[in-house]
């Protein structure tokens, strides 16, 4: 904790913050005042594009609280980001009402299977309110019951990640079959229109933006008045001597579980904006590969850190970018390589790296 | 109306002599602070502690002695919750029977438990270990929310200055001298405001002059605290001790002053005399 006061007193925090600010501000001024013959102009494909960034970088955070500070190693965020999105996904196929390829009221996938209505748990999912309710829940109570089961029975380390890595991979088999009804191995995709706007517009894309951007902040904020309180201190107690921990009169159950469940919440809640700007949602997002890829951004970043896992969750995914447009085939290898070279030489990760370049 | 006749049923009750047991509160009346009578507890087939009794006042300072493997860690484990024993009864005082409550729960009721290896929060600094014992509020919420208050930082300033930590407030616990790791331990018990301290060889690695000091500190915590000390330093327990047990195959050999012991010919076969 005297680390993290000393990265970033409160002016430090305060720059964080108005640079956040400032990016959420002009990212859409870019897009859709600045004329499109001029150098400033950004596209809608760049505004998607960073908005991605965003939501990767509230799902970094998710991880950095847990596995940072709470010393759990989730295999298996990928899930709650799904279903967060899978969520979402409902809604927005809600919205494409009659204007799907073959004209019904019920997507496409639903008529190719020949059902004559929608099954019960698609209940309630045209009303927007409902789902964001459901997107926030439904990956809450998944990790709710999910960790008080591996909690109180205190499996811990890298058997609690392997069973979440199982957790992912299962619920990935059961999205890819047809008739749980969620599309199948295509998922969710073609959406058209969120709360009345059309979800391709350069202005949705802009407001999904600024939206991704805020909640990104307002988790930062969060996150950080969880680890500088009391609480965060005993989290991270939990994490070095548990058992002491335990001889010192507190519970680590209800700790681990509120910082498991807060963390699943905002993965969620990212995947709910994620999907509208990414414009697809199917089970390959549960792959065991991409939950262990989150990881990989916290580790890249730092751990013990808030802003390290978000800066990790950036450099990756832009390398990423760039590399999977070069040579397609070597992403995962490079990806291996960058996880061992930084467990090798830069355990505190890039954040590591800025504090012994400060000290210096 | 069920105030009154609750009020009025507790009056007869005292009036009549009778000892009313409220759970939840330490109630040490009977002048017993921890009771243990008849506890088993075997790991595969190997009894670690055999037919174990074991009584410790109020107040009273207790050193329990024994060779390697004679039961004393595993004793502590059953006190404390961490290992259930097969049978037997333990109690704290007359109202917590400690086979059926949870570490977390123990240490509430007012037990706390020094390791034999110093266990402290490496990353956090003095002063944060000594807040994260202090009694207080350790549910979530009180966590999250409540800010430190005058008091407390009081009572760690206190706490630093009776551990000689005081010059090392802000450094993290993970790079203090083993000796010093001892004390906060100590430090860390004693913030807890526990009944009952059970210390596990805690002049281990000490200096002579710190061994000393602990000895003192041990001597003038009897009396408000009843502690049981498990140690090998026979000098350190002749300077404390007032009465000694010894353990040997999970079960109680001998009980006496260190010098009725150290006379006592079973104790010199299976311990002293080798």
């Amino acid at each position: 904790m005297d680390m993290l006061k000393k990265l970033y007193g409160p002016t430090g925090w305060a720059a964080i913050l108005v640079a956040l600010v400032v990016m959420l501000v002009m990212v859409p001024v870019m897009a859709l005042l600045v004329p499109k013959t001029s150098a400033f102009h950004l596209s809608a494909y760049t505004v998607t594009l960073f908005g991605k960034y965003l939501c990767y970088g509230i799902v970094a955070l998710a991880m950095g609280l847990a596995w940072g500070y709470g010393g759990i190693l989730s295999l298996g965020h990928g899930l709650f980001f799904s279903l967060g999105g899978y969520m979402f996904g409902m809604y927005l196929m809600r919205m494409i009402g009659g204007l799907g390829q073959y004209g019904s009221n019920l997507p496409d996938f639903m008529v190719f299977l020949d059902w004559k209505t929608y099954p019960w748990w698609w209940w309630g999912t045209d009303h927007l309110a409902y789902v964001l309710l459901m997107v926030v829940l439904v990956p809450g109570v998944l990790a709710f019951v999910f960790g008080w089961f591996a909690f109180r029975s205190r499996i811990k380390g890298v058997y609690f990640s392997i069973i979440t890595q199982a957790l992912t991979y299962a619920a990935m088999l059961l999205f890819f079959r047809n008739e749980t009804g969620f599309g199948g191995n295509n998922g969710f995709t073609d959406f058209k229109f969120i709360a009345g706007f059309p979800v391709a517009a350069a202005s949705t894309r802009a407001g999904l933006f600024a939206i991704t951007g805020l909640v990104l902040i307002v988790a930062l904020l969060a996150c950080r008045f969880i680890v500088l309180s009391k609480f965060g201190r005993v989290l991270t107690a939990i994490r070095d001597a548990e058992t002491r921990v335990m001889f010192c009169g507190y519970n680590p159950l209800p700790y681990k579980l509120a910082v498991w469940v807060f963390s699943a919440v905002l993965c969620g809640i990212a995947g709910a904006l994620y999907v509208p700007q990414v414009g697809i949602i199917n089970p390959s997002e549960m792959s065991p590969a991409n939950s262990i890829e989150i990881a990989i951004w916290a580790a890249v970043g730092g751990r013990g850190t808030l802003l390290g896992p978000i800066i990790g969750a950036g450099i990756v995914n832009a390398a990423k970018s760039w590399f999977t447009m070069s040579f397609p085939e070597y992403w995962l290898y490079l990806l291996g390589l960058i996880f061992v070279l930084v467990t090798l030489f830069l355990p505190q990760g890039v954040m590591g790296l800025l504090n012994r370049w400060k000290r210096t | 109306m069920m105030s009154i006749s609750a009020t009025a049923n507790s009056e007869e009750r005292s009036i009549s002599g009778a000892h009313v047991l409220i759970p939840g509160e330490l109630d040490l009346s009977h002048g017993v602070a921890l009771y243990l009578d008849a506890i088993n507890v075997s790991f595969d087939g190997f009894k670690a502690i055999n037919n174990l009794s074991l009584t410790i006042d109020a107040g009273e300072l207790r050193c329990i002695i024994g060779p390697n493997g004679a039961g004393k860690t595993t004793m502590m484990d059953v006190i404390t919750g961490k290992t259930r024993p097969d049978s037997g009864t333990a109690f704290f005082g007359q109202t917590f029977d400690l086979t059926r409550m949870r570490e977390a729960q123990i240490a509430h009721a007012g037990i706390g438990r020094k390791f034999q290896k110093p266990t402290v929060f490496e990353q956090h600094s003095v002063f944060d270990n000594l807040e994260l014992a202090l009694k207080a509020d350790k549910s979530i919420w009180g966590s999250l929310f409540s800010r430190r208050n005058h008091e407390q930082t009081e009572r760690i300033e206190e706490l630093m200055e009776l551990i000689r930590l005081q010059d090392f407030c802000h450094r993290p616990a993970g790079l203090l001298a083993h000796g010093q790791k001892q004390w906060l331990e100590i430090g860390m018990l004693l913030a807890q405001e526990p009944k009952l301290l059970l210390l596990d060889e805690p002049v281990a690695g000490m200096t002579d002059e710190e061994t000393e000091r602990t000895a003192e500190l041990f001597i003038s915590l009897a009396g408000k605290h009843s502690l049981v000390v498990v140690e090998h330093d026979m000098e350190f327990v002749n300077s404390i001790a007032r009465k000694v047990t010894v353990l040997h195959e999970g079960s109680v050999l001998a009980e006496g002053s260190m010098s009725e012991v150290q006379n006592d010919a079973r104790v010199i076969e299976v311990y002293l005399g080798r």
